[in-house]
């Protein structure tokens, strides 16, 4: 029986995290994460969970401390946002590259400079190639439900990788909604238990990781990885799925929003999608083909998902919460723009950054959006295919 | 004994190493870019080369030289900068022709 809440987006996590009852979690304090493994913590303290918690001097040791555990054999998670993040950076590809199936929550909080501890996606959008698999959350529902699907999701043999799972820094981690949580021992039955693949514990089959590979087999190694990736997309969909029979909740790898006939379409990650949604609610009513496409996952890249979606629509705006600075554009745009090269009538497609820092993205931006989608079918053509959305003259 | 390098779907993943010991099978010979050449006419037997050289690839048999292993040797020069007979000298692995005999030899 599903129990309903009323708490904060971090709470929802950590209620995850106590049903998972992971072997190992090792992590440090960053707004706007700190309010997950302080509640956690708790847990800990109040024998809640069997959990052992190093707390840690910085996130690289905290990462560190994640890769030394996992390659004992551990099931192990952390949680870190933004600075934090960034700190990781060398570790993740440690992570990814040894085929360690960690589980991280992200929070997403802007990179400093200018110091900021409001949500925009540079964080995680900056470890797009450090080969975790990325699953983005629009609301506390969805950070409860794909923390626990990540677990499977990371220790499915043909996968074997690290996920990153993330949620809009306070809007969705500090802001108070109701969510689902399933039963203690339905979590613990759907992820089951972990068996590792390899573990350093075991005496009685000695294995060494983290050797020296050069040029003659670390190609092979990172050639072994991205197949490793690629497969996760036909995983996720089966886990997800297997996870809709207890939660009821259908989360597909890209959740396709009026999108069948639609004119106009938006693509959204995270929180930003449902202000979008009650746009396409309110121009629907007014008879407008608009549609919504929020990708679930990042990577590995919904590529195929999103040409199918796509090939029909007349003109499509990607809204990406951070910048690729120097770039054609923002992250989701570039992989986006890409996926529709495959097509022989391509649509016509805009770019535009919005929510750096936390700057508020309002019912009003949404429609100007969908206005210029409009304009830009009358006309043809795309004047600026990359612009600044919320930003002062 | 031959070195077959593995394709991709047939390593363990992650570069994981299942067996122990297997440091040896490490073909550090090609990184090798200049080969040592032994001159057995020249060579006194000092062994100043065997004493220097970082890989000890300088086989020696009844306290004589009797060769150079190209599967661990990395070609750094210790050995001909050392001998004082010039018995050894470098030359440039694009310009050998024999075979790399000592490969197939090893291990047995």
């Amino acid at each position: 029986m599903a129990k309903k809440h009323v708490e904060v987006g971090t709470t929802a996590v950590a209620m995850a995290m106590r049903q998972i009852n992971p072997d190992v979690l090792a992590a440090y304090p960053i707004t706007p994460q700190t309010a997950i493994v302080q509640t956690f913590s708790q847990y800990v303290a109040d024998g809640k969970v069997d959990t052992e918690f190093i707390t840690v001097e910085s996130e690289h040791s905290a990462m560190s401390s994640c890769v030394g555990a996992a390659a004992a054999g551990a099931r192990v998670m952390t949680a870190t946002g933004s600075a934090g993040l960034a700190l990781m950076w060398e570790i993740l590809s440690v992570a990814s590259g040894l085929r360690l199936p960690i589980t991280m929550v992200n929070v997403n909080r802007a990179l400093s400079a200018p110091i900021n501890i409001h949500c925009d996606h540079s964080d995680s959008m900056g470890a797009r190639d450090s080969g975790w698999i990325q699953i983005y959350s629009e609301n506390s529902q969805e950070a409860y439900d794909n923390v626990i699907q990540a677990i499977r999701i990371a220790e499915v043999e043909e996968v074997r990788l690290p996920v990153m799972v993330m949620l809009d820094g306070f809007i969705i981690s500090h802001g108070i909604e109701e969510f689902e949580t399933l039963e203690d021992d339905e979590v613990r039955n759907f992820i089951g238990e972990y068996k590792p693949k390899y573990s350093l514990l075991n005496v009685n089959e000695p294995i060494s990781h983290g050797p020296l590979q050069l040029f003659d087999y670390y190609f092979e190694t990172k050639r072994q990885q991205a197949d490793a990736i690629y497969k996760a997309r036909s995983v996720i969909e089966k886990v997800s799925s297997q996870y809709e029979k207890l939660s009821g909740r259908n989360q597909p790898i890209i959740e396709k929003y009026f999108t069948d006939d639609a004119e106009y379409i938006i693509v959204v990650l995270s929180s930003t999608a449902g202000t979008a949604k009650s746009v396409v609610n309110e121009l629907r009513k007014k008879g407008l083909k608009v549609g919504l496409i929020k990708p679930r996952i990042f990577r590995p890249f919904p590529y195929y998902e999103i040409i199918e979606t796509l090939k029909n629509t007349k003109a499509i705006a990607v809204l990406d919460r951070s910048n690729s600075f120097g770039a054609q554009g923002g992250p989701l745009y570039i992989e986006i723009r890409s996926a529709l090269y495959e097509l022989t009538q391509k649509p016509l497609i805009k770019n535009y950054i919005y929510g750096l820092g936390g700057r508020d993205i309002s019912l009003k931006n949404i429609r100007s959006v969908y206005s210029d989608l409009e304009k830009i079918v009358k006309t043809g053509r795309v004047e600026k295919p990359v612009s600044y959305l919320g930003v002062r003259k | 004994m031959k070195i077959v390098k593995k394709g991709w779907k047939e390593i363990p993943i992650g570069g994981v190493i299942l067996e122990a010991g297997n440091a040896s099978e490490y073909n550090t010979g090609d990184w090798r870019s200049q080969r040592p050449i032994w001159d057995e006419e020249k060579c006194i037997h000092c062994l100043l080369c065997y004493v220097y050289c970082p890989d000890s690839s300088i086989e020696v048999e009844d306290k004589k030289m009797i060769g150079i292993n190209y599967f661990y040797c990395k070609g750094c020069g210790i050995c001909a900068e050392v001998c004082p007979k010039q018995a050894i000298e470098l030359i440039p692995e694009t310009k050998t022709s024999e075979p790399e005999t000592k490969i197939s030899e090893r291990g047995e």
